[in-house]
């Protein structure tokens, strides 16, 4: 110990850190806290497709979700593999053309939007890639007999090497 | 000078351990930020109106067929999706006046004044523009990957006119503008009046043969 000593004496005077792990778990549980995972089990498996033309989607509390994929594994028990559709956090289960239940999910979630708001909600069908397009084409007439016209499909933002120009 | 009896815990690496915490949820966090591509759905028809086929003149649709094997065909051939967007432009801008593509008619679009030097002072644009509708098909069986793509290819090829006549007159891309000032908005709203996007998806029906 002494040994380390001898040049001590008169050095720099050390800062005193020991508030910096305080700081340090503070922006930890800032972070911990605002990263808030999304609130809804997605239940089926969906890769959204990459397009190069997307656009961020503006306001959230217009948005609702029509998920169409295959059943993830342990859904996959009950309900077989065939591709399924989850409205928001729901899991359609009925066989067929699943009309009825879009358009309750649709007023139901119209009712919840400010009067203002109701003519712009946007619904967004994260669809899996691979999915045929019969299961989707029902669900696009079934929205527009419940007037939920605009929708957006979503994507990941693809890059290109070749750049967006011609 | 600290009394031996109850000795310090280190607190020296406490700051560490909390930086590693700290720096995995700064990496492994990401804001999911929802994008994709924003459609209107056409609404409803009418049932009573459904016996009357709307006329439209052949050569302004351009049929673009994506049948259940995914393959693509425009206009009456076959083709790559990557080719889809130059024949979209062509298709809307009709360059060399074809007889076999899109009647373009003479318009009027009022741009807010002083807008662009190169409008009349009073802001009217006349120009060409197209009739042409882009009629969008697809099986039932079609994967919706290869639909999205070539949804995407089609609402490039609108964006990629629009970008360049508002390069042209305005000096910025049409991204760029910014629809919270007034100005900007008429521009946009201006421009859409002239490349409009026109394209429709048709009623669900079978194509691509025998099931």
């Amino acid at each position: 110990m002494s040994k380390f000593r001898k040049k001590g004496g008169k050095g720099l005077q050390k800062i005193n850190t020991s508030s910096l792990p305080d700081i340090v778990f503070m922006l930890l549980f800032f972070f911990m806290v605002a990263t808030t995972m999304r609130e809804t089990e997605v239940q089926v498996r969906v890769k959204v497709p990459e397009a190069t033309e997307v656009k961020k989607l503006e306001k959230k509390s217009l948005v609702s979700y029509i998920y169409i994929g295959r059943p993830v594994a342990h859904v996959a028990r009950m309900y077989g593999t065939e591709p399924l559709i989850q409205l928001n956090d729901k899991l359609v289960s009925d066989e067929g053309i699943p009309f009825e239940s879009i358009q309750d999910f649709v007023l139901f979630e119209r009712e919840k939007l400010p009067e203002s708001d109701k003519s712009k909600m946007t619904i967004s069908l994260r669809v899996d890639e691979n999915i045929p397009m019969g299961k989707v084409d029902d669900v696009k007439q079934a929205l527009r007999r419940a007037k939920a016209l605009i929708i957006n499909y979503s994507a990941k933002k693809e890059y290109r090497n070749q750049g967006r120009k011609r | 000078m600290a009394s031996k009896e109850t000795p310090e815990v280190n607190g020296g690496s406490l700051a560490d351990i909390a930086f590693l915490l700290l720096i995995f949820f700064l990496v492994t966090t990401t804001m999911d930020t929802d994008t994709g591509i924003t459609r209107l759905l056409p609404p409803e028809p009418d049932p009573e109106q459904q016996d009357i086929e709307v006329k439209v003149n052949k050569r302004n649709v351009l049929v673009v067929l994506l049948n259940r094997n995914d393959r693509l065909m425009v206009g009456g051939t076959e083709m790559d999706r990557l080719e889809i967007k130059d024949k979209t432009i062509e298709f809307f801008t009709n360059p060399l006046n074809k007889e076999d593509l899109p009647v373009m008619e003479t318009t009027e679009v009022q741009f807010p004044p002083g807008s662009s030097s190169m409008l009349r002072a009073d802001g009217v644009w006349t120009g060409m523009v197209s009739k042409g509708v882009i009629s969008l098909q697809n099986d039932r069986s079609t994967t919706y990957g290869k639909y999205l793509q070539v949804q995407n290819e089609l609402v490039a090829a609108v964006n990629t006119l629009r970008n360049d006549f508002c390069n042209q007159f305005f000096g910025k891309d049409y991204d760029e503008l910014n629809t919270a000032n007034p100005i900007e908005e008429e521009i946009q709203l201006g421009i859409r009046k002239i490349y409009k996007m026109n394209i429709s998806e048709s009623e669900p029906k079978s194509i691509g043969g025998r099931n």
